[in-house]
């Protein structure tokens, strides 16, 4: 066997790549500027904020080791010969989960189950033909009598998973209590019961219950992964689990590309069309105006249509699966992207009107401060909650249209796993009778837990970034007792 | 009856905040009786509104009364159930608020919007009710009431929407109205009209008025017996003879003495030092104790008591109890009023800066094509001269075009006629880069504030801005330097250039737009009403500010304002504007105690004086001001002239010289 690897850098993960290192880039700099450091260190002593940040992080870990790529080397066949590399591009992931990647069944189980969802004919050990359920090749496969046996083995598994996670989590809880100990110079045992006691500026004990949360849920279902289908299979018997986690990637980055390429022509355009009025507004308004009268769905299914043909004319350019896959993925950011640019754009044109009457714009005009400049430092900070807002709400707006443009049949590549592709199979399946009911939840439960998570953390930040609500939260309560009622 | 109308004992209102309580109203008594005016008096903060929402349980969720009494004609109110209380509130107690473009539902007709409280209350519908509106509008005064009540709150001008609001407060004949600044959002001329209004509607239905408000000229016209509230608290009741005659209260007399006007154009207007202090702790001894001059001792440790002074004049100081009377002798401790050389003696001839015939119109687009269909003329002809070191006062109402003049100066409107030169070039001719340049030399200070400060810069980035984009003072490390001079000339310090604007307040943002504006060394400063959201004593200390800043470096301003009080203490000559026209032009002598033009003399008698407010002759304008899209023709003012004669309907007047300084544009006076 042999365990040479080349390291294949997809479109997507260059630009994955670049994204992350343009965040590291600007955590540099605003780490160096102390007027920039303050809102972020409102952002990490809010509860919501962290535990939200805590569970992104978890998704942007899962999401950056499916982006590292690779081919696998082929056996030799000769020594002579040069290397040939496997025209599969796996990812990091892939090969953590490996069992769940080749561990295939030939069609629908349910979670955890033994026997397959439906009957089959096949033959019994007396040769007779019979219809029932067949027992599934992998899941529960070293159970001698799955009815019996299961439910034990089943708590035993998740007793195994409880334990690991709380070893881990008890590792990772101390060494946070160091590092936190030594930043503030105290004890280890004062640190610890000051966190405990949620007596810190940061809240460490929210990161750790909400982490703590997380491995428990995933802690059994990693043990038990290995003996079942925790998630159950789909169609053509591929591990729920494994798909809902290929998935992640997809969504992350069709909800960050696609803003990527969206921002700079909702922010450019709106603000100019605001702010500059005249001839330059009626042009942007006219082309938003248009381009929102075509029915989106339309141009973006003859976009990749087109891109499919380009696609199908060059095997030479496109020599793997994945890579077509990645391609047209990208391509699908790119035509989201430019057609849903016009909605945030009409909100900023809006927004930029009222701002350039507002005195402070005109004291800047009246030290002649050239427009340009007048935009990026007095209308664009003051629109910038819209922006976050928006793109938040649009980021679970963008996962769903890749759904319903899978549901056409123009959304991703078929070969690439996504929530769409996912939610689309499931649709169908729900009129069997008995429903398959676990891609539909799994799909449901890991969109639902992203999309949550990037609006709290989203809320925390915009929240942090207006100096304005710095001093006042509106919060109705009575510090000290009333002596009187209010009737 | 001996029993008062309403009575408050003891009342506490807190404000819930986010780190403790804010305690808005700390143990308010008063007594209002029948038919009688009483002020409430105080500046922003001092809790006089929320008195005035807790009396008609309308505070806002955070709030609540803590504790305390209100008896309505011994009906107690603050236990009263909600249901109950729906009946009390515009039945017997009517509220009109201060601004009455927000009080009225914009997609209701007026007439339906007074008509919803008749049926609500008295259950009068149809035709009584239609008749009974009729006669409401007619008693406030609104012209063409038939008409009026089918329309809209956007077809009414503000005076009008505030007649709709007193119409609806008088609906049911309330025993008690409750006005909270009611005038405040209006013009002097409009306000005179509805302070005028309140007074008669009073004499005809002896109702009772609480009138909540922060001009003494307001209180002096209409109150019977006024209330100084400050901090929480009540700190001088008096009937308005002796209020006026002998404040007692060192904070009440502190009040007088920062208004401005002529008698102290010499001397720095009297400050009350800092800030009122926050509500949310216990105050040990005297709240005003900090900002007072004749504080001692005692006024630190020990809160002081109410003192019952001859003819019911109570006061809240130690100054008055019994065992203190020798210190009411003690001068106080800091000299107040401190000579300032009066500025303008030499009197430049050489003009900073010249407006010629200056016309800005706005465009009135309508349909697909955005068609041109007429011009608001905002501005429409003005010729201004501003000498070096001077100030020229702008004055006129809401809406004549004043500050369109100001922003037309410094070039942040295009002129569609006329010229605008600033030491001889026309500043519209020269092309860009040439006017970036010039943009130095003249900068604006804006009315508001909370709006003219960018909320997500830094201070030192608000006041740098200017310097870096005209490239003025030097270096970087100059730069900072002379941003840390500037925040100490204006009266901050530098070490709070590392904060936000929202962490400033009113005042100290105004004196940050002050040392933005320096920055750049300009020879003139338009101001743009830059006191009328402040305070008063917050208003004398941008007052003093500019006026030591124009002596110290020989600053011109263009002072826009409605304040005549605030002329009368700056100015040196002063331009009187209406509908986009100056209609009198002099010194200040000449047109605050001389006016020739009719409009200017309504102007000024519809300000409410302080002193003798009895027996003024006061000329009451009718109507409101034309649009500047439709101006009348002949003479603009015409058609609210008192002394309109027939050639005033044909053509505008010409301007008349009466003496070298003063002009009018009037047919009154003789063409020479």
């Amino acid at each position: 066997m042999n365990f040479a690897i080349k390291p294949v850098m997809l479109w997507t993960d260059a630009l994955v790549f670049a994204l992350i290192a343009a965040i590291a880039l600007f955590v540099w700099y605003t780490n160096r500027h102390e007027h920039l450091r303050a809102p972020w260190r409102k952002v990490m002593r809010s509860t919501s904020g962290m535990m939200a940040a805590t569970v992104l992080f978890a998704y942007v870990l899962v999401g950056v080791l499916d982006t590292l790529h690779y081919q696998r080397a082929l056996p030799l066949e000769k020594q002579t010969a040069e290397m040939h590399y496997s025209p599969e591009v796996l990812s990091a992931l892939d090969a953590l989960a490996e069992p769940l990647r080749l561990r295939q069944e030939r069609t629908f189980s349910a979670p955890f189950a033994a026997y397959a969802h439906s009957k089959e004919t096949m033959q019994g050990p007396d040769g007779a033909t019979m219809r029932d359920y067949p027992r599934l090749k992998f899941g529960g496969a070293h159970l001698k009598d799955p009815a019996a046996e299961r439910p034990a083995d089943i708590a035993r598994g998740v007793l195994q998973g409880v334990a690991l996670a709380s070893l881990l989590w008890m590792l990772v809880s101390a060494v946070l209590t160091g590092i936190v100990a030594s930043d503030r110079g105290a004890s280890f045992a004062q640190t610890s019961g000051a966190l405990w006691r949620g007596e810190l500026d940061i809240p460490w004990r929210a990161v750790l219950l909400t982490l703590g949360a997380l491995l428990i849920v995933a802690g059994p279902l990693v043990v038990l992964s290995g003996r079942y289908h925790v998630f159950g299979t789909d169609k053509v018997g591929q591990d729920v689990l494994y798909l809902t986690l290929k998935s992640i990637r997809t969504g992350l980055v069709i909800g960050t590309v696609t803003t990527l390429v969206m921002l700079p022509f909702a922010l450019v355009l709106g603000i100019m069309a605001g702010y500059l009025k005249g001839w330059v507004d009626d042009l942007i308004q006219y082309i938003y105006t248009t381009l929102s009268s075509i029915p989106s769905v339309l141009l973006i299914a003859a976009a990749v249509l087109m891109i499919q043909v380009y696609m199908d004319t060059r095997p030479e350019i496109f020599d793997s699966v994945t890579r077509r896959a990645d391609f047209r993925l990208l391509f699908l950011c790119m035509i989201l992207g430019v057609t849903s640019w016009t909605g945030l754009c009409r909100l900023l044109r809006g927004e930029a009107l009222k701002l350039r009457e507002l005195e402070y714009v005109q004291a800047a005009q009246a030290f002649g401060v050239r427009r340009w400049k007048i935009m990026a430092r007095h209308i664009l900070p003051n629109v910038f909650h819209l922006v976050i807002i928006t793109t938040v709400l649009g980021f679970s707006g963008l996962v769903l249209a890749e759904a319903v443009l899978s549901y056409v049949g123009v959304g991703v590549d078929p070969a690439m796993n996504s929530f769409g592709t996912m939610i689309n199979s499931a649709r169908l399946e729900l009129a069997r009778e008995p429903v398959v009911w676990w891609l539909l939840a799994a799909a449901f439960a890991f969109m639902f837990l992203l999309v949550l998570s990037a609006n709290l953390f989203a809320d925390a930040v915009r929240d942090a970034l207006d100096p304005r609500v710095r001093a006042q939260v509106a919060r109705p309560v009575f510090h000290s007792r009333r002596a009187g009622s209010r009737a | 009856m001996n029993a008062p109308l309403l009575r408050v004992e003891d009342l506490r209102t807190w404000i819930a905040g986010t780190d403790c309580d804010v305690r808005a109203v700390d143990g308010v008594s008063l007594d209002i009786e029948r038919g009688e005016t009483f002020a409430l008096l105080g500046e922003s903060g001092s809790g006089k509104s929320i008195t005035a929402l807790s009396i008609m349980r309308l505070l806002p969720d955070a709030g609540a009364i803590v504790s305390g009494r209100v008896m309505l004609d011994g009906l107690e109110l603050t236990g009263l159930p909600e249901r109950r209380m729906r009946d009390v509130r515009g039945r017997r107690v009517a509220m009109i608020f201060q601004e009455p473009g927000a009080s009225l539902n914009p997609v209701m007709t007026v007439g339906d919007q007074v008509r919803e409280v008749l049926d609500r209350h008295l259950g009068v519908r149809g035709e009584a009710a239609d008749r009974r509106v009729l006669e409401l509008f007619e008693a406030v005064g609104i012209p063409d009431p038939s008409r009026r009540l089918g329309e809209f709150p956007f077809q009414l001008s503000g005076g009008l929407k505030q007649r709709v609001m007193i119409a609806c407060a008088l609906a049911c004949e309330p025993e008690l109205l409750v006005a909270d600044e009611p005038t405040t959002a209006l013009d002097v001329t409009i306000q005179a009209q509805v302070l005028d209004l309140l007074r008669d509607i009073q004499r005809r239905t002896g109702m009772s008025m609480l009138l909540i408000t922060h001009d003494l000229g307001v209180v002096s016209e209409t109150a019977h017996r006024v209330a100084v509230m400050y901090a929480g608290e009540i700190v001088e009741t008096a009937s308005r003879e002796a209020f006026f005659e002998r404040p007692a209260h060192p904070y009440t007399n502190k009040l007088f003495a920062s208004i401005p006007g002529s008698r102290s154009r010499a001397e720095r207007l009297a400050v009350i030092r800092g800030t009122v202090p926050p509500l949310t702790r216990d105050f040990v001894g005297c709240r005003f104790a900090d900002r007072c001059d004749r504080a001692w001792d005692r006024c630190r440790t020990t809160a002081p008591a109410v003192h019952r002074l001859d003819d019911g004049q109570t006061v809240r100081c130690h100054l008055y109890a019994p065992e203190c009377v020798d210190m009411r002798g003690r001068p106080a401790a800091v000299p107040v009023l401190e000579p300032s050389p009066i500025v303008g003696a030499t009197l430049s001839s050489q003009p900073l800066l010249e407006t010629q015939d200056l016309k800005i119109h706005f465009p009135i687009r309508r349909g697909l094509f955005k068609r041109v269909v007429g011009h608001v003329k905002a501005v429409d002809g003005v010729s201004l001269t501003i000498p070096a070191g001077r100030t020229v006062a702008l004055v006129g109402e809401s809406g004549c075009g004043k500050t369109t003049v100001g922003k037309g100066i410094v070039q942040l409107l295009d002129a569609v006629g006329g010229t605008v030169r600033f030491e001889g070039a026309d500043l519209a001719n020269l092309d860009a880069a040439t006017l970036r340049q010039r943009r130095r030399d003249f900068q604006i200070i804006f009315q508001d504030p909370f709006a003219s400060l960018n909320p997500r810069m830094r201070v030192f980035e608000i006041v740098q801005e200017g310097m870096t984009a005209l490239g003025v003072g030097g270096s970087a490390a100059e730069r900072a330097a002379r941003i840390d001079s500037l925040l100490e000339q204006v009266g901050l310090s530098a070490e709070m250039k590392y904060r936000y604007p929202h962490e400033f307040s009113g005042g100290q943002r105004q004196r940050i737009a002050i040392a933005r504006a320096l920055a750049v060394d300009p020879k003139l400063i338009v101001c743009d009403e830059p006191t009328s959201a402040l305070d008063v004593s917050v208003q004398a200390q941008i007052l003093n500010l500019l006026k030591d800043l124009q002596d110290r470096l020989g600053l011109a301003y263009l002072f826009i304002t409605h304040n005549i009080s605030v002329v009368e203490y700056l100015a040196h000559e002063v331009a009187v504007m209406y509908l986009g026209r100056i209609v009198e032009y002099g010194t200040v002598d000449e047109v605050l105690h001389a006016p020739k033009h009719p409009y200017t003399q309504a102007l000024l008698s519809a300000v409410p004086a302080i002193e003798g407010g009895a027996g003024r002759g006061v000329i009451r304008l009718q109507g409101d001001m034309p649009s500047p899209a439709a101006p009348p023709p002949g003479c603009h003012f015409e058609p609210r002239c008192p002394k309109a004669m027939p050639e005033c309907k044909a053509a505008y007047p010409g301007e008349i010289h009466l003496s070298t300084t003063q002009r009018v544009r009037c047919f009154l006076y003789p063409q020479k």
